[in-house]
């Protein structure tokens, strides 16, 4: 290409931009790609919190009875390791960190519609997580009732439920904020011959999730204001004694919480559907199908929040329709597998280290989503539920799925903003690891399911020992492999070898310019030509 | 910044229409309780809905439609350029969202005063689907109110900038989506007055 590799110094850069400095050049950016990394960094942090809470879950379940905590403490750890989790890492994860970061490049913008709103959502995001860490260390100890703030629990326990619930309903906002502005951007702001059949498949799994992000959040907003009223004005909605259900909690926090969860996916399943063609050299398999399931996938996902209460008490034809609807979502979901694999057949695949964690995304999220079938057919779920297979279920999704596709897109992207890359043999030891570690945790979990041992348990039976034990060891090989991929991953944005324009030979637009990118993205706005998957029109080798 | 003035009318539009939208949908947990608990309380519902008082019910949908016509005329007028005019009908807006307040005061103080509140002596011994119902009551019209209080600051900043020209004929997003703002306010009400004070 026409710039050289040491473009890293251009002057031009979004890192040396003019103006402020310090870090008020920062948070008060409005700069998508300093949004992007503000968010990045503070999800990562958030998100290395909570691995934390989770080992500390590991070693208390190691052997039966207390290891290093007791029972009050456990309850609280895993409250706090999902909240932080889900509502801080990885609901924000993805739109607020590469969504920031790419989507306006890759659409060909000078940065998002609304590039205030945009900062704003950061401060709020900030500020529900500051109120959230308040909620541990005050009042009468950190909530106890898991992240789902099941009622009549959430309304009695006297731990400090409804700041954390605050902190969350703030969040939330953050996360509608954000979904608002990509919208309206995606529809606004695409550079001239960026048709809609040309958008990456990565902004299509965007659009998707902001558009549920915007349609299911209120619904979550309004449920907390209603345990928080619960709780201060005694208004009891949810309170059989007072004439109100709470299965009606039960419907509307699922209502957002199920969609929720394709909040955490799609955009996990764009970046794998960026990394598969470029580390495979072939135009992706199926490009409408994918941009289409993404679409699927938000609508039917939205309709399927009963299979969280077949045991409830809802009626049996709820069951059979909820049980239905989430066969249907399996549809979409497998069109965009078949179309990766596709993808891959005949295809010239290297295997550095975004492809890797690409390729265990697949086989991970696959088993999670069969998986996931077995808890949304009725009568199976019945038999595992509230066990420790839902558990071992979930993160196989979110975290060998979402969280696989996390750090692969931080191998793939991070570079291009940092202009110096990882070492490769590191990384791929480093996955190797976590893989090994990811799997003997969470199939030991689903395991221990099958046998009956119930979840979120202090204590449990003699004979879930093994497994047990087996779980713990398992979350320590994961920790490493993740520390190792994280150093080396690291290491190298800072003193790596240097990274070019375009070494990966993607054919969408954010490597079309200089690395790292120039302040407002494109010297003169681009005039797109080609499919974002057209490899020979973009004229890589 | 170097960067050129660029403005995006009907994007800035776009943006507060999907606002809207997501405000819509956070009243929506609200009546899809109200339709489930009607469903399971008819009876309780409508006692608890002929306490209500009907008058100044009518009275604020009255007050409501007026200031959103003020609101629609403000925008009618920047168009036209006339910054003062536009000042005067929003100021008379904010006036009408006040009133509107005051009345609710009231209302809300005589229910208070007939121990009609949550937790309240009457409503705990009192058949459950009555504690319900008020429990909704108070929690619906409260999250209207504060919606109420937020459109009027949101239309008093807006004012402000009108008057310091700020907002003009060329360039009046803001009004305008502070205006749709209003009409969203409007319109939630108009769904809680028949459901609330009408049909019980």
């Amino acid at each position: 290409m026409s710039l050289p590799d040491n473009s890293r110094t251009d002057i031009s850069s979004f890192w040396n931009d003019t103006g402020k400095t310090g870090i008020a050049a920062w948070i008060f950016s409005t700069d998508h790609k300093r949004i992007g990394l503000l968010y990045f960094y503070s999800v990562l942090g958030f998100f290395l919190t909570a691995v934390v809470l989770g080992l500390l879950l590991r070693i208390e379940l190691m052997t039966p009875g207390r290891t290093i905590m007791g029972p009050q403490a456990y309850n609280a750890l895993f409250t706090v390791h999902g909240v932080i989790m889900i509502f801080l890492f990885i609901i924000p994860g993805f739109p607020g960190a590469f969504g920031n970061l790419i989507m306006p490049l890759q659409i060909g913008a000078r940065d998002v519609a609304f590039p205030r709103l945009n900062l704003f959502s950061w401060w709020l995001y900030m500020i529900g997580a500051a109120i959230i860490l308040t909620a541990l260390f005050t009042g009468s100890g950190p909530p106890d009732t898991g992240w789902t703030f099941y009622v009549p629990f959430s309304s009695r326990t006297g731990t400090n439920v409804s700041l954390a619930v605050f902190g969350v309903f703030i969040v939330g906002f953050s996360s509608i904020l954000t979904g608002v502005n990509f919208v309206t951007t995606i529809h606004r702001l695409r550079a001239e011959g960026m048709t809609w059949r040309r958008l990456p498949l990565f902004v299509w799994s965007l659009y998707a999730t902001a558009w549920v992000q915007i349609l299911a959040t209120p619904i979550l907003g309004i449920t907390l204001v209603l345990v928080i009223a619960e709780r201060a004005l005694g208004t009891g909605l949810f309170d059989p004694a007072r004439g109100g259900d709470p299965l009606m909690f039960q419907h509307l926090f699922w209502i957002y919480s199920h969609p929720a969860v394709y909040i955490m996916i799609l955009p996990a399943m764009g970046v794998i559907s960026e990394i598969i063609p470029v580390f495979s050299r072939k135009p992706v398999f199926g490009y409408k199908m994918i941009a289409f399931s993404s679409l699927a996938i938000a609508a039917a996902g939205s309709l399927v929040w009963g299979h969280h209460m077949y045991t409830s008490g809802m009626s049996d034809t709820a069951i059979l329709v909820f049980s239905f609807l989430t066969f249907v979502v399996a549809i979409p979901s497998a069109i965009k597998v078949f179309n990766w694999v596709a993808t891959l057949y005949k295809g010239s695949i290297s295997l550095e280290a975004p492809m890797i964690f690409a390729l265990s995304f697949i086989l991970l999220f696959s088993i999670g989503g069969l998986t996931g079938l077995i808890l949304g057919a009725a009568a199976t779920d019945i038999h595992v539920h509230d066990t420790q297979f839902v558990v071992g279920h979930f993160h196989y999704t979110i975290f060998g799925g979402s969280g696989f596709a996390f750090i692969g897109a931080m191998h793939y992207w991070l570079p291009k903003f940092y202009g110096r890359k990882y070492a490769e043999k590191p990384a791929l030891l480093g996955w190797a690891i976590m893989f090994v570690g990811f799997n003997i945790t969470y199939f030991s979990m689903m395991v221990l399911g099958m046998k009956g041992m119930p979840r979120r348990y202090y204590d449990y039976l003699p004979e879930f020992a093994p497994l047990n034990l087996a779980s713990t060891i398992g979350s320590w090989i994961l920790a490493l492999g993740l520390a190792l991929v994280l150093v080396n991953l690291f290491r190298g944005l800072m003193k790596g070898e240097s990274f070019g324009r375009n070494p990966w030979g993607g054919a969408t637009l954010e490597w079309s310019v200089a690395t790292p990118p120039p302040t407002e993205n494109f010297e003169e706005e681009p005039v797109v030509t080609h499919g974002p998957y057209d490899f020979k029109g973009a004229g890589i080798p | 910044m170097s960067q050129a003035q660029h403005r995006d009318h009907a994007g800035a539009k776009l943006g507060m229409w999907l606002f809207l939208f997501t405000e819509l949908i956070l009243f929506g947990g609200l009546f899809l309780l109200y339709a489930v608990y009607l469903a399971r309380y008819p009876h309780e519902f409508s006692v608890g809905g002929r306490e209500l008082n009907v008058l100044f019910g009518t009275v604020n949908t009255m007050v409501l439609l007026t200031s959103s016509m003020f609101a629609a005329m403000a925008v009618t007028a920047v168009q036209r350029g006339q910054r003062h005019n536009v000042v005067r009908l929003l100021g008379m807006t904010v006036f009408c969202a006040l009133v509107f307040l005051g009345i609710k005061y009231f209302e809300w103080s005589a229910k208070i005063g007939h121990d009609i509140y949550p937790g309240s002596q009457r409503l705990t011994t009192g058949p459950p689907g009555e504690s319900v119902f008020f429990s909704l009551y108070y929690l619906t019209t409260g999250l209207h109110g504060l919606h109420v209080l937020i459109g009027g600051a949101v239309l008093t900043f807006v004012a402000i900038k009108v008057q310091k020209g700020k907002v003009n004929a060329g360039n009046y997003a803001w009004l305008e989506n502070g205006a749709l703002y209003w009409h969203l306010v409007d319109l939630i009400w108009i769904f809680i007055f028949p459901l609330y004070y009408l049909i019980l």
